[in-house]
C-alpha cells in the first residue's frame, strides 16, 4: 500500500517544497559551472590574482584550524564532562559567534585589537598592530570557525561513556593517557567532522576579513576576497575563482560526509 | 589479617553513604540494593575514580585511601581490576587491543609482542581465544563481559569490582554466563565485590551477602541467613522465593 490518504494532499506539498529547495541550493552551483569556459578558466588560473590569494587562504586557514583544535579540544572536553552552571553558560558565549554577523564580527575585532580598541594600548607598547595584517585574518577565521568544532567536539565528547575512562584509569593509565587513549579516539569521528566544519567555514570567511583585515592583494586577500575584487573589474575572472572555492568546498563535504562512515566502518569490522 | 578493608563516607543526593566492609579471603561479597542505594558509587569510590568525603580503604596490607592520612594513591598506581556497567569496552580496539591494554600504559608497560602474549594467555584461560582479532562491535553480550572480564584480570588485580556483570545480558544468556562466571571467579585468587540485582547471581557465586538500604548496610551474611531471617522488608523481597 502507498503513503495513507489523509496525508497525500500535504505530501504533495511537501514534494514541491523540496523540489524548489533542492533546485535554489544547486542552481546557482550549476550556473557557475555553466558561465565558464576552458580558456577563461585558463586565464582565470594564471591570473595574477589567483595563487597569491589561494595560497593566503589555504596557509591562513591551516594556521586558523591548527588554532582551533589545539584549543577547541580541551574547552570541548571540559564543556562535555563539567555539569556546572559555568559551563553551561560558556557553551551559550561559545556559540555567540555563530549568531552574530560576520560584519559585526570584524567590527568588533578592530574594536579589541585596533590602536584604539580594548587591547590597543597593551598591543602598542609592545610594538605590535594587529589589524589589516595575515594575523588579523587568521584570527578573524579563528573567532568565526572555532564555534563550529567546539560545539561538534563537545556533542562527540559527551558520547564517551564516563566508565570507559575509569576502566582506562584502572589499567593503569594517567589521566592524560586515558583522555588521548581512549576519549579522542572514540570521539574522533566527531572531532574530524567538526574541524571540517571549521575549516569550510573559514575558507569561506569574507564579511570579518574585509573590516578586520582588508583586502590586500599578497597579504590579506584571501579566495573570497579575491572574488569580491576581480567581480569589480571581470565577472568572468569571478567566476572561476568561485568555481575554484566551489571545487574545495565539495571536496570538504565528501571528505565529512565519507570519513566518519569509513572510520565506523572499519571499527565495526 | 584481611585481605581488604573498605570504608566509605559520602553525601549522596538526599542521604549519607556509610559503608564499611572487609574480607579475611578471596571471597565474593554480593552488593544488594535498591536503585540509588549508593553501591556503584560504593565501587567507584573502591577504584578511586570517586574521591568521599572520608574513605579508609586497604588492600592486601597496603593503604589505597586514606582520609585520615591525607593519602590517595592514583587509580593508575593502584592494582583493582574494574569491570562497569555495560563492561565500558574500547570500542576503537579489537579485543586483544582491549586486553592488552593494561599491559601497554603506565608502570606495567610492556613491548607489544610480550603484552600480546599475555592478552592471548588470559583470554585463552576464559576460553575465548577465538574473539582475540574481533571488533568490539561484532561481539555478542555474553563475549563483551568475558573480554572485559579478560583485561581486567590482565593486570592480576588484588581486588576486582563487578558492577552488575550480567545486567546487560538477555535471560537465556544470563544464565549461561552466570554459570560461566561463577566458574572462572571459583578459580582466580582475588577477592571479588560484587554489585548484582539477582538473588540468583549469589547462589551460583555462594557469595557473602550486604545489602544496602539509603546508603546503609541494614543486613549481611550468607543468603540462607538472609532467606530464614531477612532484616528488612527489601531483604526479604529481594531474597524471597523467585
Amino acid at each position: 500500500m502507498s503513503g495513507p490518504a489523509i496525508t497525500r494532499g500535504l505530501s504533495t506539498m511537501a514534494g514541491l517544497a523540496c523540489v524548489l529547495l533542492i533546485g535554489l541550493l544547486i542552481l546557482p552551483v550549476v550556473a557557475l559551472a555553466w558561465s565558464s569556459s576552458p580558456s577563461a578558466m585558463l586565464a582565470g588560473l594564471t591570473h595574477p590574482m589567483f595563487a597569491p590569494a589561494l595560497v593566503l587562504s589555504l596557509r591562513t586557514t591551516l594556521c586558523s584550524l591548527t588554532l582551533t583544535v589545539a584549543l577547541g579540544t580541551p574547552l570541548a572536553w571540559w564543556l562535555a564532562v563539567s555539569d556546572s552552571r559555568t559551563a553551561r553558560a560558556v557553551a551559550v558565549l561559545v556559540d555567540l559567534p555563530i549568531v552574530i554577523p560576520p560584519a559585526v564580527m570584524g567590527v568588533a575585532l578592530l574594536q579589541t585589537f585596533g590602536r584604539q580598541g580594548l587591547l590597543g594600548p597593551l598591543l602598542g607598547s609592545i610594538d605590535v598592530a594587529v589589524p589589516f595584517t595575515d594575523s588579523a585574518v587568521i584570527i578573524a577565521q579563528l573567532v568565526v570557525s572555532a564555534p563550529f568544532f567546539v560545539q561538534a567536539a563537545a556533542n562527540a565528547f559527551a558520547k564517551v561513556d564516563a566508565d570507559t575512562l575509569i576502566v582506562a584509569r584502572t589499567l593503569g593509565a594517567s589521566a592524560p593517557a586515558a583522555f588521548f587513549r581512549v576519549a579522542v579516539p572514540i570521539a574522533l569521528p566527531g572531532l574530524v567532522a567538526g574541524a571540517s566544519l571549521a575549516w569550510a567555514r573559514a575558507l569561506g570567511e569574507f564579511g570579518a576579513t574585509l573590516l578586520f583585515a582588508g583586502n590586500m592583494p599578497g597579504s590579506t586577500q584571501t579566495m573570497p576576497l579575491a572574488i569580491f575584487s576581480a567581480l569589480e573589474s571581470d565577472v568572468q575572472l569571478a567566476v572561476v575563482f568561485s568555481l575554484v572555492l566551489s571545487a574545495l568546498g565539495v571536496m570538504l563535504l565528501a571528505g565529512l560526509r565519507v570519513l566518519p562512515t569509513v572510520m565506523y566502518a572499519a571499527r565495526s569490522r | 589479617m584481611s585481605r581488604w578493608s573498605a570504608t566509605v563516607k559520602a553525601r549522596l543526593g538526599g542521604f549519607l553513604l556509610h559503608v564499611d566492609l572487609e574480607a579475611q579471603d578471596a571471597s565474593i561479597v554480593a552488593l544488594i540494593g535498591a536503585n540509588g542505594s549508593g553501591k556503584t558509587t560504593f565501587l567507584r569510590a573502591v577504584a578511586g575514580a570517586v574521591i568521599p568525603e572520608i574513605a579508609e580503604i586497604t588492600v592486601e596490607q597496603t593503604v589505597l585511601s586514606s582520609t585520615q592520612a591525607g593519602l590517595h594513591v592514583p587509580m593508575e598506581h593502584q592494582r583493582i581490576g574494574y569491570l562497569p556497567q555495560g563492561y565500558g569496552l574500547f570500542s576503537h580496539l579489537n579485543v586483544i587491543d582491549n586486553v592488552a591494554f593494561g599491559l601497554s600504559t603506565g608502570r606495567r608497560r610492556q613491548g607489544r609482542a610480550q603484552r600480546q602474549d599475555q592478552a592471548r594467555r588470559v583470554l585463552q584461560d576464559l576460553g575465548c581465544e577465538a574473539l582475540a582479532e574481533r571488533r568490539i562491535g561484532g561481539l555478542s553480550g555474553g563475549e563483551q563481559q568475558r573480554v572485559a572480564l579478560a583485561r581486567a584480570l590482565v593486570i592480576e588485580p588484588q581486588l576486582l569490582l563487578l558492577d552488575e556483570p550480567l545486567a546487560a545480558l538477555d535471560a537465556t544468556t544470563r544464565r549461561k554466563v552466570r554459570g560461566m562466571l561463577a566458574a572462572r571467579l571459583a578459580n582466580i585468587p582475588c577477592p571479588t565485590i560484587m554489585v548484582t540485582h539477582d538473588v540468583r547471581d549469589i547462589a551460583a557465586l555462594d557469595a557473602h551477602v550486604v545489602v544496602l538500604e539509603q546508603g546503609r548496610v541494614v543486613q549481611s551474611g550468607a543468603l540462607q541467613t538472609l532467606q530464614s531471617a531477612p532484616a528488612t522488608e527489601f531483604v526479604a523481597e529481594f531474597v524471597g522465593p523467585h
